[in-house]
């Protein structure tokens, strides 16, 4: 926390609670946020009954809101994260083959990260889930794997810079293995930029899960997610304006939360293009 | 051609190796060997190939160089040979090599520790231990407090101290250490150098020693080999050759050591002329056009290695009137 400017403090606490609201979300919703009730239909935010308090009212089907938008943030995390993670990993390992191996390798690699780069990525991942089928899996693995092209471009030129070191070739000549070179001396070396990818994607990727599941391509109900709760509250935006506009400042508020983090972090780790 | 001259069974040996960048051989018929305990030091000017031939011995030349022919001997297995695996195997255990800028050579994200364990192969306790001793032994003081440092932390001599500790805590029969102390200031380049000595006679470890410095082998070497433009000019014991080179290359780089017995702003010697391009390498002596003793035959004849005393070598047609 040390050297921490205000606003970055902020924001990292506004994620945090976030963060811990979403993992502690059966512990702390104050309904089931699946059990309907036709009888409590788009009440308004702060409405009472013998359940308890409704503070942002409920849904067509009469379920709480704040609850689903509490179960719908483990929904964005789980799949931010899974999903970062999966792109990372191939995009890290391509990255890293091509930044040294170089040649036609890298070509091939490369070409394809051109390719990957020139289809919209929210198009291949509709295309995609629309083929597989939706599901919590598929989500994460069709996201993971149209969106590791930007961790191969950052991978592969920092490899090529970080290969070139004395050290590097150092660890050569003591005997040490490629794949130990490169786990050990290469991949730590070029962490920090692919930190700040992986932070901006992971806001991304939260943009992304919600916009399929606006769809009905993400996660699929009862369960709840901040994209379909919007697609559903889209036919009452005049009647229940609870329903689109606390799932979407929840969504507003991470995603800046993280991008805004990423700039922090961008800058931390290299002063030189901090303010740009 | 007639071999490199040792006293002693040497460990390492490189028979007339051939080196080709493009079409162009950069490194021709070089010969060398060293025995344990020895410092051999391999001098010339940059761009003579003296690195690439250190390069080639540890088979990790540069992808535009090839080998173009030529044999490594470490202990009598020629290293040219061998499949990557066992090569690397080597590497490290058997042979090894340090470099310039010990600063760079370390990585800057890894302790001091870690990276000296890493060479031995341990772990743990005996890893620290062995660690603890090595960097005691090259003369890094208190080290248990050293082993968690950063290479930021170090200083360009203690860096080089901690390579030197890398390279032969995992006792190598061979060093190759390629200008080990061009970066370093005067005083630490005569510890490192001393260290070096020190720990080659202790260890029996043969040393290699890249450098343009004459004043540098003047301080270590037991033996010199001199190269010029990818070829060896002349060969011999330090002493002798110092005393009575027998290459006019040899004597107009020692003519060319600044002296404190020279006049004050007496103009500098300088050897006239440039290293001849590897693509206009021709049949003559690579020397001839800069060459005062040059003649006919130096132009139209490469003059091959002989024997011109005890251990000793030369390039050159006219070896025995140089002065």
């Amino acid at each position: 926390m040390r050297g921490l400017t205000i606003s970055t403090r902020v924001l990292l606490g506004v994620l945090l609670i976030m963060l811990a609201a979403a993992l502690a979300a059966p512990l702390i919703s104050p309904h089931d946020p699946l059990r309907q009730s036709l009888l409590l239909r788009l009440k308004p935010p702060g409405s009472a009954d013998a359940l308890g308090i409704f503070l942002l009212g409920t849904d067509d089907l009469g379920r709480d809101l704040f609850s689903r938008i509490l179960y719908g943030a483990r929904a964005s995390f789980a799949v931010a994260t899974l999903s970062v993670v999966v792109s990372l990993a191939v995009g890290v390992t391509l990255g890293l083959v091509a930044g040294w191996v170089r040649g036609i390798a890298a070509a091939i690699i490369m070409r394809l990260v051109d390719t990957m780069l020139s289809i919209p990525a929210i198009l291949l991942a509709v295309l995609t889930v629309a083929v597989i089928g939706p599901s919590f899996t598929s989500l994460v693995m069709v996201l993971g794997l149209t969106r590791w092209p930007r961790y191969t471009r950052v991978a592969y030129a920092s490899t090529l810079q970080v290969a070139a070191m004395p050290f590097v070739q150092a660890s050569e000549m003591a005997g040490a293995s490629t794949a130990r070179i490169l786990a050990r001396h290469v991949l730590p070396n070029i962490a920090g930029p692919l930190m700040v990818v992986a932070t901006s994607e992971f806001g991304l990727m939260i943009l992304f899960e919600a916009g399929l599941s606006f769809l009905g391509l993400g996660i699929q109900p009862p369960a709840p997610s901040w994209g379909s709760i919007m697609s559903a509250g889209r036919q009452y935006v005049e009647r229940a304006w609870w329903l689109t506009v606390f799932p979407g400042i929840g969504l507003f508020t991470l995603v800046l939360c993280v991008n805004l983090l990423g700039d922090a972090l961008r800058d931390r780790l290299d002063p030189r293009s901090a303010g740009r | 051609m007639a071999s490199d001259p040792v006293t002693t069974k040497p460990v390492l040996e490189i028979r007339d190796l051939a080196l080709a960048i493009g079409g162009a051989r950069v490194v021709d018929g070089v010969s060398c060997a060293v025995a344990p305990g020895e410092v051999l030091a391999l001098v010339g000017e940059s761009g003579c190939g003296k690195s690439l031939t250190a390069l080639a011995a540890m088979r990790l030349l540069p992808r535009a160089a090839t080998l173009a022919g030529g044999e490594v001997l470490l202990d009598g297995e020629n290293l040219v040979a061998l499949p990557e695996q066992r090569m690397r195997a080597l590497r490290g255990r058997r042979i090894t090599m340090i470099f310039q800028e010990p600063l760079a050579a370390l990585d800057p994200l890894s302790s001091v520790g870690t990276q000296v364990a890493e060479a031995t192969g341990l772990s743990g306790a005996a890893a620290r231990g062995a660690v603890l001793a090595m960097l005691a032994e090259v003369g890094i003081s208190d080290p248990a407090r050293r082993i968690r440092q950063y290479p930021f932390e170090l200083s360009g001599g203690m860096a080089q101290r901690v390579m030197i500790a890398t390279a032969l805590i995992s006792r190598p029969a061979v060093l190759i250490a390629d200008e080990p102390t061009t970066a370093l200031d005067v005083t630490i380049q005569a510890q490192i150098l001393d260290l070096l000595r020190r720990l080659a006679a202790d260890r029996g470890t043969a040393i290699m020693l890249i450098t343009h410095d004459m004043g540098v082998v003047a301080d270590i070497a037991d033996r010199v080999t001199v190269m010029y433009a990818g070829r060896i000019a002349e060969t011999g014991p330090t002493v002798e050759l110092f005393a009575e080179p027998r290459h006019p290359y040899t004597a107009l780089l020692l003519a060319a050591l600044p002296r404190l017995s020279d006049a004050p702003k007496a103009p500098l010697a300088v050897i006239r002329g440039q290293v001849p391009l590897p693509q206009a390498f021709s049949a003559a002596c690579r020397f001839a056009d800069r060459c005062p003793l040059a003649d006919e035959r130096c132009r139209a004849e490469q003059p091959p290695l002989r024997e011109v005393g005890k251990g000793r070598l030369s390039a050159c047609w006219h070896a025995e009137r140089v002065r």
